[in-house]
């Protein structure tokens, strides 16, 4: 029987070494394994032709519904334009003290606001993502700390200025949920 | 976050709800949903919400006939509504009818989290001036009334009573027995308390600088009066205004004062313009007014003016029971003053401050505790940081019965009713100071 982990699925083309990193990362910050899984999905079903983006709300369900009985976190990374209906985009969202999130990589890219691409800047933003909102999977809100990862970012720059971590104390949050 | 504040999400798209249920909770908020109008307006009559994001168009009642009955209700509700639908004309109509603001579907997260942020801002600042208010309102008010004893409570009682009329009152009681603070506490709890308390010591004063300190004086009016000064009475319009040491005014300033007080005008010194104010008048005296009346050297018809209402302030040494939370107070007064941590005080010194008679009253404990603030070790106040071997008993003592009364009874408080110790202290025999102890019918103190 193998040890609770977190499964981080992913849609959509991703270097296998990107994927890599950003588990160690997501290992390293909550102490759980992490296995790296692709996923294989028809995204059409979810996209939006009014909005030209794919609708969060309906993905997230779908990361609910899997099964990996030895995971007790699940996190769906994606590369597509995401929205939830009130919003006009997302970059990632998750249950709060839930089983599943998810996170795309489509707005944290340089590429994407007519920047050169940057490898290394788009890997440091996705491992804040995907912490961040499997941060609220284990129950963590937002917090008022601007270095801490669970600084609520609505824009890259935002993204930029936090670190890959928590806070003292959100991992004292975390030890107690 | 210091508060957990709730936001009430008002949406028939299910959808719509969900989205912001969950963009909320992930902040901390405390969110409840609700589909129509209908079900909002009962969700508000049981529960209260800071912030309310409402649709506009919902089946049934709509988001602005729902802004007005929550405005009609709760005026100062923060409601944010929503549309898919812009038009200027609603907006401008929701704006009007209250809503803090208005916002177009689907917003971008940014405007949305500052919006929510300002409407925070502005829920803390409301609660922040609401504190202020509060606190300004309370100031001199029971805070630094101190005492629970059944004579407090008394006190308290008539004070508010009083409080809420506009008839003059004299504070009679010993020196020292806070009749100023008695006083402040009438006017803090009147509906004068928005306008000054003017405070004049009668008794500092000589009779020409009373009258000019009273009526003011126009310049001119005698060598070193450069300059027109409003008096006492003109600041104290539609407040109040507290004489205090009344019974030390001359006879010329007291006809002066009758006159004052029955047409509510004065002349200032100097002057020959009638000035008009509208005071409530709050005398005090240690003195005992209707003796002076019947000696004739205080106007009967002026005393009868003032005592409208009399409130007598009781001594300390017959509210013993208060004295413990009045050295709490004194002590966590000045150790704050000072800069210091709370001190603590041994249960024998509290002992011995409960069994001393205190002619200075209320403040003379004060002092004592300052002193035992400022000469002691700042942690703990002992028997040796405080002044009370000197006095032995009570100055009101008037017999010679009194007297042996309650000098047996300190002696015996001082020796912990050990009655072979107590009687060797009192070069008696045990069975003389049992005599004693059943004819005074003298108890310890904590029976």
């Amino acid at each position: 029987m193998s040890l609770p982990n977190i499964t981080l699925i992913s849609f959509g083309f991703f270097e296998q070494d990107f994927l890599e990193q950003i588990a160690k990362a997501v290992q390293t910050e909550f102490g759980l394994p992490v296995n790296v899984r692709e996923g294989h999905i028809d995204l059409g079903e979810y996209y939006d032709p009014a909005r030209s983006q794919y609708n969060a709300n309906t993905l997230i369900n779908v990361i609910d519904s899997m099964k990996f009985p030895e995971s007790v976190k699940i996190l769906g990374l994606f590369n597509v334009d995401l929205f939830i209906p009130i919003l006009t985009y997302i970059f990632g969202q998750a249950y709060l003290s839930g089983k599943s999130g998810i996170a795309s990589t489509y707005r944290l890219n340089n590429e994407r606001y007519g920047m050169s691409q940057n490898e290394q800047l788009l890997l440091e933003r996705t491992k804040k993502e995907v912490i961040h909102e499997l941060g609220h999977t284990f129950g963590l809100i937002h917090c008022d700390n601007p270095i801490c990862v669970m600084r609520s970012s609505t824009y890259l720059e935002d993204v930029d200025q936090k670190k890959q971590n928590l806070c003292h104390r959100c991992q004292e949050k975390l030890k107690n949920e | 976050m210091a508060k957990k504040l709730s936001i009430l999400i008002v949406d028939d798209e299910e959808s719509v709800r969900d989205s912001l249920y969950n963009w909320f909770i992930e902040d901390g908020y405390r969110v409840e949903c609700a589909e129509n109008a209908k079900k909002a307006l009962t969700l508000l009559e049981s529960d209260q919400f800071d912030i309310i994001l409402a649709d506009i168009k919902m089946p049934g009642m709509d988001g602005l006939e729902m802004l007005r009955r929550i405005k009609s209700i709760k005026p100062d509700s923060i409601v944010i509504v929503m549309t898919a639908f812009a038009t200027v004309d609603t907006a401008v109509k929701a704006l009007k009818d209250g809503a803090y603001d208005y916002v177009t579907k689907p917003f971008d997260p940014d405007d949305l989290t500052h919006l929510i942020r300002n409407a925070t801002r502005q829920i803390s600042l409301e609660d922040e001036n609401e504190n202020l208010r509060k606190k300004v309102i309370t100031l001199e008010n029971v805070e630094d009334l101190i005492g629970s004893s059944e004579a407090m409570k008394d006190l308290l009682r008539e004070v508010e009573s009083v409080a809420q009329t506009n008839s003059s009152v004299i504070l009679t009681g010993e020196s020292g027995t806070g009749k100023e603070l008695v006083a402040r506490a009438i006017h803090a709890n009147s509906p004068r308390r928005f306008f000054p308390f003017v405070s004049v010591h009668c008794g500092a004063l000589t009779e020409s600088l009373l009258e000019s300190e009273l009526f003011g004086h126009e310049k001119g009016a005698f060598t070193g009066a450069m300059y027109n000064r409003k008096g006492r009475f003109e600041m104290a319009d539609n407040g109040s205004i507290f004489l205090d040491e009344i019974a030390t005014i001359s006879s010329k300033m007291q006809v002066e004062l009758l006159r004052v007080l029955e047409s509510k005008t004065f002349i200032r010194v100097g002057g020959n313009k009638e000035m008009s104010s509208d005071f409530r008048v709050i005398c005090a005296t240690n003195k005992d007014l209707k003796s002076m009346v019947e000696q004739g050297t205080f106007r009967e018809d002026l005393f009868y003016r003032l005592n409208v209402v009399n409130i007598h302030i009781p001594p300390l040494r017959d509210r013993v029971a208060d004295i413990p939370l009045l050295v709490d107070y004194f002590i966590k007064k000045y150790c704050t003053s000072m800069n210091k941590p709370p001190a603590a005080i041994d249960v024998s010194a509290l002992k011995r401050l409960q069994e001393f008679n205190y002619p200075g009253n209320i403040r003379e404990l004060e002092n004592m505790i300052e002193r035992a603030i400022v000469v002691g070790d700042g942690k703990r106040i002992t028997l040796k940081d405080l002044p009370l071997e000197k006095t032995i008993v009570n100055s009101s003592t008037e017999s010679l019965d009194d007297f042996e009364r309650a000098f047996i009874f300190q002696i015996l408080q001082k020796y912990s009713w050990n009655i072979s110790r107590a009687a060797k202290a009192l070069k008696v025999d045990r069975v003389t100071l049992y005599h004693k102890i059943r004819k005074y019918d003298l108890k310890p103190l904590d029976q």
